[in-house]
């Protein structure tokens, strides 16, 4: 552990956002903004220089106040956890300039709230702390601060609905932190550590570590939406405000997916089996019908697009059935790791932009009608022709059209599966394509029909048209530095690794 | 020799830029877009000229951009791309101006230009693509860019039109795409004209690939409107006129026709495709497709309609070609790729013309037409007579090369189609140029036409007198060097070369 490089930016990344968002609470409406702008320039710019930090040094770690684990807390950025970090900053920064031109906007604009910027910084830090963290409890509470913030956001507009949402999204969020904690105790109390490297070497495998995986995959589950435990996403995420859905849908249920992914991949190896690979896979295959179908059904603009978060939540289980590879398969003959990984980091990435993008010109047909429902957007492309091409692109990357980023994530999700011989995969992706365009096209065809009645839109700041616009093109200039994403990645950590499964008459069953 | 150049690019650019900028415009710079939009169009045609010229000297051109990870984009020259790029050009700068005179004064013409220049980038793109993957990349990016001309208009038609077209388009672009990521992990990144890739690979994987073909063909058949995937396209014809001419003759469908002819001569090659028995499925189906659109066509009294079955008819006639293995039926296929483009898109501009300058929409009301518009309806019967296969005119080359072939190969039935298909063709095209010519106008025609003014304007006349005679010239020149036939059977005799 002590080869590698100490640096004070992962503690930093935690540090700067605590710290401005505090500061923040002590001015009035305004200046809560202004600190609460500057914080959120900060932490990207900080998290930009991390990430470089990290593409030259290697993993970097920071020793919290000297106290080397078990004892103190390390914080741990490999190179996974660095493109999380930056995609959260790049994501994030736009919202933040979303929001603070959005908040302010007179008349049309939903009133100022203060209180977003410092929730937000909150839950910037947790969102970078879960990504540094190398610890069970560690991540616990970045889930925890992650959970309440995410929850007092997701109330903020102060509107019954959304009120009634967020209850349902706090008892989710409790369900899935207790679930979690309950897992984490197990494992505390079997092998007396908590450290995710340690666990990874020492953890048996028996009844204590396979039941610890499944109430943790359990909570986890939750926390993302996964299918079926996805019932309290839609309502929350179409009820808040515009720059809290898109922050909540593009970065908030990606810090579940992150920690099980790592735990899988880096810790529970023992215990999970090719069947648990491909229940989950299930899960998400359901997950991109239903919520895709759901998506379709839905007649107002902000439930579509929280169903379709389910949807595309769904692909990012079903590169899980693919890193666990069939008994007697080694992780070296198995050449569609690397393609189920890509596939997997690309369709976070490319959902964060495109879904960002998507929440936010939503708010801003809020903005110019007064309601979402869909009837209404006839003739958008005549009156927010900026707002309709960022719908158009964003929408055109959720199906995964080429050359966007959700075309990438496809082809690398497809190429997996045909390479494993997993080929019954294949139609739930192409269905979930199908289904994606139903929905997307639907908006479309509405944009494009000539008005009813004229002047049912106000005008909204271009400027907001504009960042909108620029997260849709995001999802598609990311594909662009994918040789050196995938290249980064590939240099350490767990990218591209997979779960080989025990076989028979092995450590685990026959004994 | 081989060096990478910019050229293949530049031809694409030549549209993309213009259908950009035209995006950012306002809706009053009319100026300035038709001067865009033009200029794109000219220059478009000359760099392919350019590139022709270059390419007949010997110097090849290729375009090679890694996009990420494996994705590579590709483009390439060859014979048969530089073909049908050349037909796109052509075509896409005649039906510019005959949009301009089109629309003019109509709403949203900023929205409607641009699209239709992005329409034509991917057309091109489809043409110079140099691997398959390429390929897919633009053929999705010709739905995308056609779907808002397919829905201009904004009526609950049209935008009903646009939900099939779409539902149909996007399915068969999720299947091709599954036959590409298919295709791309038992063979790699396929080159077009790699056909040994394919030939080495058939007796390891002979199920795999096979499904493949049949996914592959299933996925580009919906833009080539083979029955039974062809009801989007009579749909669409709510579409304004342009559209529906630069569509029905180049863009979409020949998109479609196209892929089939590269999946097959390029991709799986003659040789496994004929071994597999893939074409004897082909040939049934563009057989079946020939004479059931020809049937529905003689049922339509809405004029586009019966023009949009006629297509369905007319492009199978490309499958049916590249079903039949032979240099003489490849020749007859190729050459109608062109053939059938300026011959259908001058009944489109016809059927226009007299909509836009008399609102007749159907062919009951076409009574003496022929003497109010005798240009237009003149370069009409021209295009007709070809498309029944009447001599001299182009369709007639097409249909005797495919027949020559088929007696060749001792495919007799496809005779008995193709007969039967130009009866069809002659009872459905033949009571229009009766009615049009012989029927005695329902006015006076001395009331309705001044002497010294043209028959409508200049702008929707010029490109159909223009197609009509290019129509006939490549037939009645057909043995010329440079003639499109001269170019088929060059390409096609290329494909069976040792």
């Amino acid at each position: 552990m002590t080869d590698l490089l100490t640096s004070p930016y992962p503690a930093l990344l935690v540090g700067l956002p605590v710290l401005l968002a505090t500061l923040s609470l002590f001015f009035r409406t305004r200046g809560k903004a202004l600190v609460g702008l500057l914080g959120c320039l900060l932490t990207a710019g900080l998290a930009i220089v991390a990430f470089i930090e990290v593409a030259q040094h290697g993993t970097v770690i920071h020793i919290l106040g000297g106290w080397e684990p078990p004892l103190g807390i390390m914080l741990r950025m490999d190179s996974l956890a660095a493109v999380f970090i930056g995609m959260t900053a790049v994501v994030g920064v736009f919202i933040s300039l979303y929001a603070w031109q959005y908040f302010r906007a007179d008349e049309s604009g939903p009133g100022e709230f203060p209180l977003f910027w410092p929730l937000w910084l909150f839950l910037w830090a947790g969102l970078n702390g879960l990504f540094l963290s190398n610890d069970l409890f560690n991540l616990f509470v970045t889930i925890e601060v992650i959970g309440i913030c995410a929850v007092a956001l997701a109330v903020l507009s102060g509107k019954t609905t959304a009120m009634f949402a967020g209850l349902r999204y706090l008892l989710a969020a409790i369900t899935g932190s207790m679930a979690y904690l309950f897992g984490v105790a197990l494992i505390y109390g079997s092998t007396g550590t908590l450290d995710l490297g340690l666990l990874g070497q020492v953890l048996e495998p028996g009844t204590t570590t396979t039941f610890a995986l499944l109430v943790i995959t359990f909570g986890l589950m939750v926390k993302m939406a996964g299918f079926p435990f996805h019932f309290w996403l839609p309502p929350a995420h179409s009820a808040a405000l515009a720059p809290v859905s898109a922050l909540l849908s593009a970065l908030v249920v990606k810090g579940a997916f992150y920690i099980l992914l790592r735990l899988w991949m880096e810790v529970f190896g023992v215990s999970i089996t090719y069947a648990a690979g491909q229940l989950i896979g299930l899960a998400g295959a359901i997950a991109v019908i239903w919520g895709s179908w759901q998506a379709f059904m839905q007649t107002s603009l902000k439930l579509i697009v929280a169903h379709s978060s389910v949807a595309q939540l769904g692909y990012l289980l079903m590169i899980f059935p693919l890193l666990i590879l069939a008994p007697g398969v080694t992780a070296d003959s198995a050449d569609w790791l690397s393609p189920a990984w890509t596939a997997g980091i690309f369709q976070v990435i490319a959902h964060a932009f495109a879904k960002a993008s998507f929440f936010l010109s939503a708010g801003l047909i809020i903005m110019a009608l007064g309601h979402d429902r869909i009837e209404s957007l006839r003739d958008l492309v005549g009156n927010m022709r900026i707002t309709a091409m960022a719908i158009g692109l964003a929408g055109v990357s959720l199906i995964g059209l080429p050359p966007s980023g959700g075309f990438m994530a496809k082809w690398m999700l497809l190429k997996g599966i045909f390479l494993s011989g997993q080929w019954w995969w294949a139609p739930v992706v192409l269905a979930g394509s199908l289904l994606t365009a139903g929905y997307v096209f639907m908006l479309l065809r509405l944009a494009f029909a000539p008005a009813r009645e004229m002047g049912t839109f106000k005008p909204v700041p271009k400027s907001l048209e504009i960042v909108a616009l620029i997260l849709a093109l995001g999802s598609f200039l990311i594909v662009f530095p994918a040789d050196y994403m995938i290249q980064f990645l590939e240099s350490t950590g767990v990218f591209g690794s997979g779960i080989e499964s025990i076989v028979e008459g092995g450590a685990y069953g026959n004994d | 020799m081989e060096t990478t150049s910019v050229l293949p690019l530049l031809i694409l650019v030549s549209s993309l830029i213009p259908g950009t900028l035209i995006l950012l415009l306002r809706e009053e710079q009319v100026a300035l877009r038709t001067f865009l939009n033009l200029s794109g169009a000219v220059a478009k045609v000359g760099l392919i000229a350019w590139v022709f010229v270059g390419y007949l000297r010997g110097q090849e051109y290729t375009f090679f951009f890694r996009l990420a990870l494996d994705l590579t984009f590709s483009l390439r020259v060859d014979q048969l791309g530089l073909f049908f790029a050349a037909l796109s050009a052509v075509l896409w700068l005649v039906t510019t101006l005959y949009a301009i005179g089109y629309l003019e004064g109509g709403k949203h013409r900023r929205r409607f230009f641009a699209f239709f220049s992005l329409c034509v980038t991917a057309s091109t793109g489809i043409a110079l693509s140099g691997n398959v993957l390429t390929f897919f990349i633009f053929y999705e990016f010709l739905t995308l860019s056609t779907y808002p001309l397919v829905v201009h208009r904004g009526t609950d038609k049209a935008v009903e039109a646009g939900r099939t077209y779409l539902w149909y388009t996007i399915g068969g672009g999720t299947v091709l795409f599954l036959g590409v990521v298919g295709l791309f992990v038992l063979a790699g990144p396929i080159y077009f004209g790699q056909t040994e890739i394919i030939a080495d690979l058939i007796s390891v994987y002979p199920t795999q690939l096979s499904i493949l073909f049949f996914i592959l063909l299933t996925g580009l058949a919906v833009k080539a409107a083979i029955f039974p995937l062809h009801g989007w396209l009579p749909v669409s014809m709510v579409a304004p006129a342009p559209v529906s001419a630069l569509l029905h003759a180049v863009a979409v469908v020949k998109a479609g026709a196209f892929g089939i002819v590269r999946l097959v001569y390029d991709v799986y090659g003659i040789g496994v495709a004929e071994h597999m028995n893939y074409l004897n499925v082909l040939a049934v189906f563009a057989a079946f497709t020939i004479i059931y659109g020809s049937l529905r066509a003689l049922f339509q009294d809405d004029f586009k309609k019966r023009l949009a079955y006629s297509t369905v008819s007319q492009l199978s006639y490309i499958a049916l070609g590249v079903a039949i293995p032979g240099v003489l039926t490849s020749t007859g296929a190729i050459v109608h790729l062109v053939h059938q483009g300026i011959m259908k898109i001058t009944m489109f501009f016809a059927a226009g013309n007299v909509a836009e300058t008399y609102g007749y929409k159907n062919i009951s009301q076409l009574n003496g037409i022929g003497r109010r518009m005798p240009f237009t309806m003149g370069a009409f019967t021209i295009a007709a007579f070809g498309m029944i296969g009447l001599p001299p005119v182009a369709g007639f080359i097409s249909k005797w090369y495919l027949g020559l072939g088929a007696v060749e190969t001792g495919s007799y039935w496809v005779v008995f189609v193709l007969l039967a298909s130009s009866a069809l063709n002659a009872a459905y095209f033949l009571p229009i140029v009766y009615r049009a010519w012989f029927y005695e106008p329902e006015y006076e025609v001395s009331r309705l036409r001044s002497s010294g003014r043209l028959e409508t304007q200049a702008l929707l006349l010029i490109p159909v007198v223009v197609t009509g005679l290019l129509s006939l010239a490549a037939g009645v020149f057909a043995a010329a060097g440079g003639s499109p036939l001269s170019i088929a059977r060059e390409i096609a005799e290329k494909l069976y070369m040792p």
